[in-house]
């Protein structure tokens, strides 16, 4: 008896935190965290509105199955300039990084 | 004989080898280097002259405009264009002739003037612009090419007369000269569009042709407040005349402009530049006399009253180059009303041959009286004639060729200022009695003051120079055009003017009127004879006379205070009362708004530069913030 | 499975994933946040087993807890120095994210309560045996038809190689 709903309740309230936590955090890898469940929020949210929605087709689940490949990707890129941030200015805070350029 | 082409071309070639090499020439090469192309130019023009006048230039007893060279240069409508070319006629011929001559013996005088002085070579650079410019003047073939180098005349004036740049005087004579005919010059302009846009054309050639049929049809029964279109457009191209010519009461500038070093007195403002405005009113003179007759009586009037004006202030003025200022001023009015009294055709324009003839005359020996007078200053060091006196003794040449001088321009038989003088009071006698009476008062006035200056200059007296700085005759470069102009002032008079200039083209004989010559003769001895009585010897007698006119001399040697009026014009009326506005107004109104934009810009960005800070998190929540506003929008609205 | 227990394992799983969720942004160390945020991935897996999409909870337990998380865990032990504690924003901040994250739950809520969803099956909920055969995942995304993802498929592979190439290329020494 699970409701359409209760998955899109999960959802919408993971994503808020998602977007509190990327504000409100301070270390650059916090906040990718933080991306990464606003990003699993909206997944999520495909995926329902496929199987609950339009159940005879697949275009959610590829969307999500393409969502999680480019997360991947873009969390990689992010990591590596994260730690080329750190490297460069001996912390990860995201307040020193106001600049492109130092 | 497209070799004219030449004439006008080789003082420009001149003005840009002098203007851009001069600095890397000796001073001298480049003097000499500037009177052989002047010289060479004088030659082509009397070469021009011999072939038009004994060659190509009559047809059937008539002088045909010849146009060796035109191009176009500017095309506005199908008949509406600008061109540029040659023309020649009895006139233009006739003027080529006078610059080139005068141009050349200022040239050759000014080797030895300027001898010495820093930018002799820019000197001569400007005198070759002048010569380019004024020749250009004359062979215009139409209204807006005569425009054109009308106004680099004023240019090369401004620049000559200003030649003595760190004086104050003369960068303010300068300025005036110019402010003044461009004053003038903007009547002129406004004058060609009114007359082009209802002609459709700016040729010369279209404009008179037929009796000015063209002007007096396309014009036909338009009028402005009260007078009719052809009026308004002739007088305002008369204005720009009279600016140039220094007529009542745009004359101011010209007395200022003896700040210039005298041989350009001489060129500029004696024989050349100054008689442009007659030039213009000459070229133009049938479309005054069929389409605006009016305005014509009005140049007569003006001319008169000129002449009168400028001769009493001539009487009183003691710097000798402001006497030969208001002495011009004096004949270019003379010639000016002559104009104005003239008819068309035949013996009716006695007038107008009359006032080509005085011009012709008067080039030379004004010019002379300036470089006269250039020598006398170059001999004793000042201007004023209080610092001379009893220069005959030492300079034998000056003296007789200024004597020579003054007999022309006082109109004595047979001098050349005689016939052409007799002729202007021969066509005033019979046209316009106030006009002739008041020329011929000041032909005594002017025989006069011009004898007045010639004796106390050169005998009033037994002046002592001291020692070490006696007066001595001026070299011979200075010297030779005195001579040379001297014989032309004798002699020039002797042409029998009316077999090559008139007002149809189509020549007439004239005869000397011994009623009227009779009158102007006596009228000059007298003055001469007077003059003689005050000033040959030293005497107290002038300063008693000038005593007892009181005011009326002092406000004669304050040249009537018209630069006070006109100061007083320009600066309260003008300045104060409409720049004042209209100043207040851009300050505020116009700079106020554009300012207001750019504080406004300022300010806000100054206010909103704190959003782009940098930090992530706050785009984010912008971000954020927005989408929720804009999610909220869609929802309630 | 009896419904009712189907229930109870998702709201236990719900709650769960909420909470860790909650964990995962306000951890003090980075560490334990990764690891919150590999639980919240692991639930959302259950939820993709209770609607039915085993591949993709397989791929999202094998690629976001295996790959991702990794590189995280990786990367936290590169940047963070040694006895690190998070610092925190200033109050303000706090105030600003907690508005904007509640004011987006009462947009979403308002939104929701007005909606009314239109369902492509007349039963709302989801039975058990509508497991999508893996054959049919594989021509879809090997297909060029209309709802195939060959391109989109392509596409992917070459951003995920310029990715690679990218984050080399910016993390390498110099």
């Amino acid at each position: 008896m699970i409701q359409m709903e209760y998955y899109l309740i999960i959802s919408t309230l993971m994503f808020f935190i998602g977007i509190y936590g990327f504000i409100t955090r301070k270390n650059m890898i916090a906040i990718l965290i933080s991306l990464e469940l606003v990003l699993n929020a909206v997944e999520i949210n495909f995926a329902v509105f496929n199987r609950y929605l339009f159940p005879g087709q697949l275009e959610g689940m590829f969307f999500t199955l393409f969502g999680i490949a480019i997360t991947a990707a873009e969390t990689a890129v992010a990591l590596a300039i994260i730690i080329n941030a750190y490297r460069t200015i001996g912390n990860i805070d995201i307040k020193n990084l106001s600049k492109m350029k130092e | 004989m497209a070799y004219s082409l030449l004439i006008i071309v080789t003082p420009f070639i001149l003005f840009l080898v002098l203007g851009l090499l001069g600095m890397k020439m000796k001073p001298v090469i480049a003097g000499i280097i500037g009177t052989l192309g002047m010289a060479f130019c004088a030659i082509l023009a009397y070469t021009v002259a011999y072939q038009y006048f004994f060659g190509i230039g009559k047809t059937n007893g008539e002088w045909l405009t010849q146009i060796p060279l035109n191009f176009e240069w500017l095309r506005f409508t199908e008949n509406l264009h600008i061109d540029l070319g040659i023309l020649l006629d009895p006139i233009s011929v006739m003027m080529l002739v006078v610059i080139t001559t005068v141009s050349l013996m200022v040239h050759i005088y000014s080797l030895g003037y300027m001898k010495g002085e820093t930018g002799f070579q820019r000197y001569f650079a400007f005198l070759s612009l002048f010569s380019f410019s004024m020749l250009g003047l004359v062979i215009a073939t139409n209204i807006f090419q005569m425009y054109i180098f009308w106004e680099l005349v004023g240019v090369s004036s401004y620049s000559l007369i200003g030649f003595y740049y760190t004086k104050p005087s003369a960068v303010a004579a300068s300025k005036k000269a110019f402010i003044v005919t461009r004053f003038a010059d903007l009547g002129f302009l406004i004058g060609i569009l009114i007359l082009s846009y209802y002609t459709k054309t700016f040729d010369f050639g279209l404009l008179t042709a037929d009796h000015a049929g063209l002007v007096t049809t396309s014009m036909a029964g338009g009028t402005f407040m009260g007078l009719s279109i052809a009026t308004w457009a002739m007088a305002l191209i008369f204005m720009g005349g009279a600016g140039k010519s220094a007529m009542f009461p745009l004359h101011i500038w010209l007395p200022d402009a003896m700040e210039g070093p005298t041989p350009v007195s001489a060129l500029i403002h004696a024989a050349t530049m100054v008689v442009a405005g007659v030039y213009l009113v000459a070229r133009l003179f049938p479309v005054y006399s069929f389409a605006a007759p009016d305005v014509l009586e009005m140049i007569a009037f003006i001319g008169a009253f000129t002449a009168l004006f400028a001769a009493v202030i001539a009487i009183t003025q003691t710097d000798i180059k402001r006497v030969l200022a208001f002495s011009t001023i004096s004949q270019i009015a003379y010639m000016l009303a002559a104009l104005g009294v003239s008819g068309y055709g035949d013996h009716e324009g006695l007038g107008y041959m009359a006032s080509m003839f005085h011009l012709f005359t008067h080039a030379f020996f004004k010019a002379l009286l300036f470089l006269g007078a250039g020598s006398v200053i170059h001999a004793v060091h000042s201007n004023e004639m209080d610092h001379m006196g009893n220069l005959h003794k030492y300079m034998k040449i000056t003296s007789w060729t200024f004597f020579i001088a003054c007999l022309a321009i006082a109109g004595i038989w047979p001098f050349s200022g005689f016939f052409s003088k007799d002729e202007i009071l021969a066509a005033a006698f019979h046209h316009n009695p106030i006009v002739f009476w008041t020329l011929w008062i000041v032909a005594g006035l002017t025989a006069f003051y011009m004898f007045r200056l010639y004796f106390r200059i050169f005998w009033n007296g037994k002046r002592e120079y001291n020692e070490h700085h006696k007066p001595h005759e001026s070299p011979w470069a200075m010297a030779l055009p005195l001579i040379i102009l001297a014989v032309f002032s004798v002699f020039s008079g002797l042409i029998p003017f009316a077999d090559f200039i008139s007002s149809d083209n189509i020549p007439f004989h004239t005869h000397i009127d011994w009623t009227v010559a009779g009158m102007s003769i006596a009228v000059a001895v007298i003055g001469i004879g007077i003059a003689f009585a005050l000033y040959f010897k030293d005497s107290k007698q002038p300063a008693k006379i000038a005593q007892s006119l009181g005011i009326f001399y002092k406000a004669a040697l304050h040249k009537f205070y018209l630069d006070e009026i006109w100061m007083w014009v320009t600066k309260t009326v003008i300045f104060r009362y409409i720049c004042e506005p209209i100043k207040w107004f851009d300050r505020h109104i116009i700079d106020g708004s554009m300012d207001g934009l750019a504080w406004t810009t300022q300010k806000v960005s100054t206010s909103i530069k704190g959003l782009q800070s940098g930090q992530v998190q706050f785009y984010a929540w912008v971000f954020v913030a927005g989408s929720i506003l804009i999610a909220v929008l869609v929802l309630f609205i | 499975m009896d419904p009712i227990i189907n229930l109870i394992i998702f709201i236990c799983l719900g709650v769960a994933g909420l909470a860790l969720s909650v964990l995962a942004v306000s951890a003090k160390s980075l560490l334990r946040s990764a690891t919150y945020l590999l639980l919240v991935l692991i639930c959302t897996a259950g939820f993709y087993l209770f609607l039915n999409y085993h591949f993709l909870a397989a791929v999202q337990i094998s690629v976001y807890a295996g790959g991702v998380v990794i590189l995280f865990i990786f990367a936290i032990f590169l940047t963070s120095n040694k006895g690190d504690v998070l610092q925190k924003h200033q109050t303000q901040k706090y105030i600003l994210g907690a508005l904007a994250a509640l004011g987006g739950i009462a947009v979403t809520a308002f939104a929701f309560w007005k909606h009314q969803f239109v369902y492509g099956v007349d039963n709302h909920t989801i039975d058990g045996d509508q497991e999508i055969n893996m054959k049919v995942i594989g021509e879809a995304l090997m297909g060029t038809e209309k709802y195939q993802y060959l391109l989109p498929f392509e596409v992917l592979s070459l951003l995920l190689l310029a990715c690679i190439i990218g984050g080399i290329l910016i993390a390498r020494k110099r």
